[in-house]
């Protein structure tokens, strides 16, 4: 069912689901929403249980006309949602009409808004995803961001309004942010790097993307004598590449390999929050031990769980 | 080689098996082995492996599989490793048309070896190449063992786009352009096959750990092949 026409594209939206698995193998990077946590409540608050697609929209987001009934959620980033020019709830199910208009006035926190609707954006599945991947000219709509005059279907889903993520359990993005990380796989090739990693604040530079956000800092030294890079090898989401200038690379969802040495990983339930940060937000790293991390991840799952209890009740 | 692998923490749901310091095929050999056991007997909890030069990428889901028990579970299956039937590498052969508007450096290549075009295609085309992993772009492969005497530094200036099909030479590697895109290497020839097409099964035509050669055609062969593709 035809559920939105692009009106304005905004300055970067395109669709996107959990991402593409399996074919990193071939050099196909994993694609997906950026921040999973704020994906995955909006899913959740309109009834959809699959990994169904949404839009991922950055800092300027689109405006949508609306074609048929449904059941929206917008989470993440609040870029000021407006439905005919009211303001529009954010962390919550809105029953959406034809005629109606989404729009979005203007960022006010966080970097990237996620528009859910129930039953899922419904675009072709490649290589097992729905997820756009500009580069490989695959998913979304013909593997490009949204362009005015493009019509956006959803699958099946009904969805019911009024349902609301508990404040507490909303998350605030701030322009100063605490990333927690772990140590590896090359922290061997630092040593005094690695205290100046975490007693330093960088600031996120204007290269900053989904493949990656390049930072700007005191420069991390590697050891006198070890070479500053390595041998090309995958990359992880959170990956944090220092390369030999020593100014620090989070990699994202779109990078598949890379040959410079990664002092640390961000840990999976805060690469949302790096998601979220904008060009000049500052970050500080803290480390977290692995079993600390699954602690953490365990955690962000039963948030998660009682949101998605909060749909199936009804 | 290690004596015996390293296990190097990559975030949450990540680690690093890796098995050597070096470009070595006999270290690929062993990732090779160690990677086409993994997807034959899957691990339970392990959601995805890539294999690269040296090293296993392997994904967990840290809630199916504790890290102390995955890691005892993948040394134990090491130690197997010899006992498990591996289907010996393939060689895929890649058609390429050498020099002209589909290889506009092949001068430039053979200048800078003092060679001839036509000996350069000859060095090229008679390599046997280890594709040590795929990555960069879907489906690029990295290659293995390229005759110094071809070797050329990449261009001074990237170009802004490499068209899809184009077979460069980067320093000591060779490889081909999966998909339109901006590159710095030097480009030789391009092959009419496609390294990458979402709609095709398998969409990707290289494994890792298997062999190529690069097979000489002619413009109307390419044109051939590209126009066959084209009309599937």
């Amino acid at each position: 069912m035809e559920i939105f026409e692009v009106i304005q594209p905004g300055a970067y939206t395109t669709v996107q689901d959990r991402g593409r698995f399996g074919y990193q193998q071939s050099g196909v990077p994993i694609c997906g929403v950026v921040d999973s946590f704020a994906y995955r409540v909006a899913n959740a608050l309109v009834g959809n249980i699959q990994g169904e697609a949404v839009l991922e929209a950055t800092i300027l987001g689109p405006t949508l006309k609306v074609l048929n009934p449904g059941v929206i959620a917008v989470t993440g980033g609040n870029l000021s949602p407006l439905l005919n020019d009211s303001p529009l709830p954010m962390w919550e199910s809105v029953a959406i009409h034809p005629g109606d208009t989404l729009h979005f006035k203007g960022v006010k926190s966080g970097c990237r808004a996620y528009i859910a609707v129930a039953g899922g954006i419904d675009v072709p599945v490649i290589m097992g995803s729905r997820s756009t991947y500009v580069a490989g000219k695959i998913g979304g709509i013909d593997g490009r961001p949204l362009a005015a005059g493009d019509g956006l279907k959803r699958g099946e889903g009904k969805g019911k309004a009024g349902i609301q993520v508990p404040s507490g359990l909303v998350p605030d993005y701030t322009d100063d942010i605490e990333i927690r990380v772990i140590l590896g796989p090359q922290d061997d090739y630092f040593s005094d790097g690695i205290e100046r990693f975490f007693t330093s604040i960088f600031k996120v530079s204007a290269k900053a993307d989904r493949m990656g956000y390049r930072l700007e800092g005191a420069p991390i030294t590697h050891k006198e004598g070890v070479a500053k890079s390595i041998i090309s090898e995958p990359s992880v989401p959170g990956g944090i590449q220092v390369p030999p200038d020593g100014q620090p690379i989070i990699l994202l969802v779109e990078q598949t390999v890379g040959g410079y040495t990664k002092i640390a990983t961000v840990i999976s339930p805060d690469i949302g929050k790096v998601g979220q940060a904008k060009p000049g937000n500052r970050i500080h790293f803290q480390p977290v031990e692995l079993e600390e991390a699954h602690r953490i991840l365990r955690m962000e799952e039963e948030k998660i769980e009682s949101i998605q209890a909060l749909t199936s009740r009804g | 080689m290690y004596d015996s692998p390293r296990f190097l923490l990559a975030g949450d749901r990540g680690f690093l098996l890796e098995f050597g310091a070096d470009i070595d095929p006999e270290i690929n050999r062993m990732v090779r082995e160690m990677f086409l056991s993994l997807e034959k007997m899957p691990m339970d909890g392990v959601t995805e492996v890539i294999p690269t030069y040296r090293s296993i990428l392997i994904f967990y889901d840290p809630f199916r599989i504790k890290p102390e028990r995955l890691r005892a579970e993948i040394l134990d299956r090491e130690s197997k490793l010899d006992k498990l039937e591996i289907p010996p590498p393939e060689t895929v052969e890649i058609p390429v048309t050498y020099g002209g508007d589909l290889g506009p450096d092949l001068e430039f290549v053979a200048q800078h070896n003092n060679l001839s075009p036509e000996q350069v295609i000859e060095i090229h085309t008679s390599g046997t190449y280890l594709i040590y992993m795929l990555g960069f772009t879907p489906g690029f492969p990295f290659l293995g063992g390229l005759s110094e005497r071809i070797f050329t530094p990449r261009l001074e200036n990237p170009r802004q786009l490499v068209p899809a099909g184009s077979v460069g030479i980067a320093n000591n590697q060779t490889g081909i352009y999966p998909i339109d895109s901006p590159g710095g290497w030097q480009l030789i020839g391009r092959t009419p096959i496609k390294l990458y097409d979402p709609t095709r099964s398998p969409p990707i035509l290289l494994k890792p750990g298997d062999y190529l050669r690069f097979n000489r055609i002619s413009r109307e062969q390419f044109h051939e092949i590209a126009g066959r593709s084209e009309g599937k």
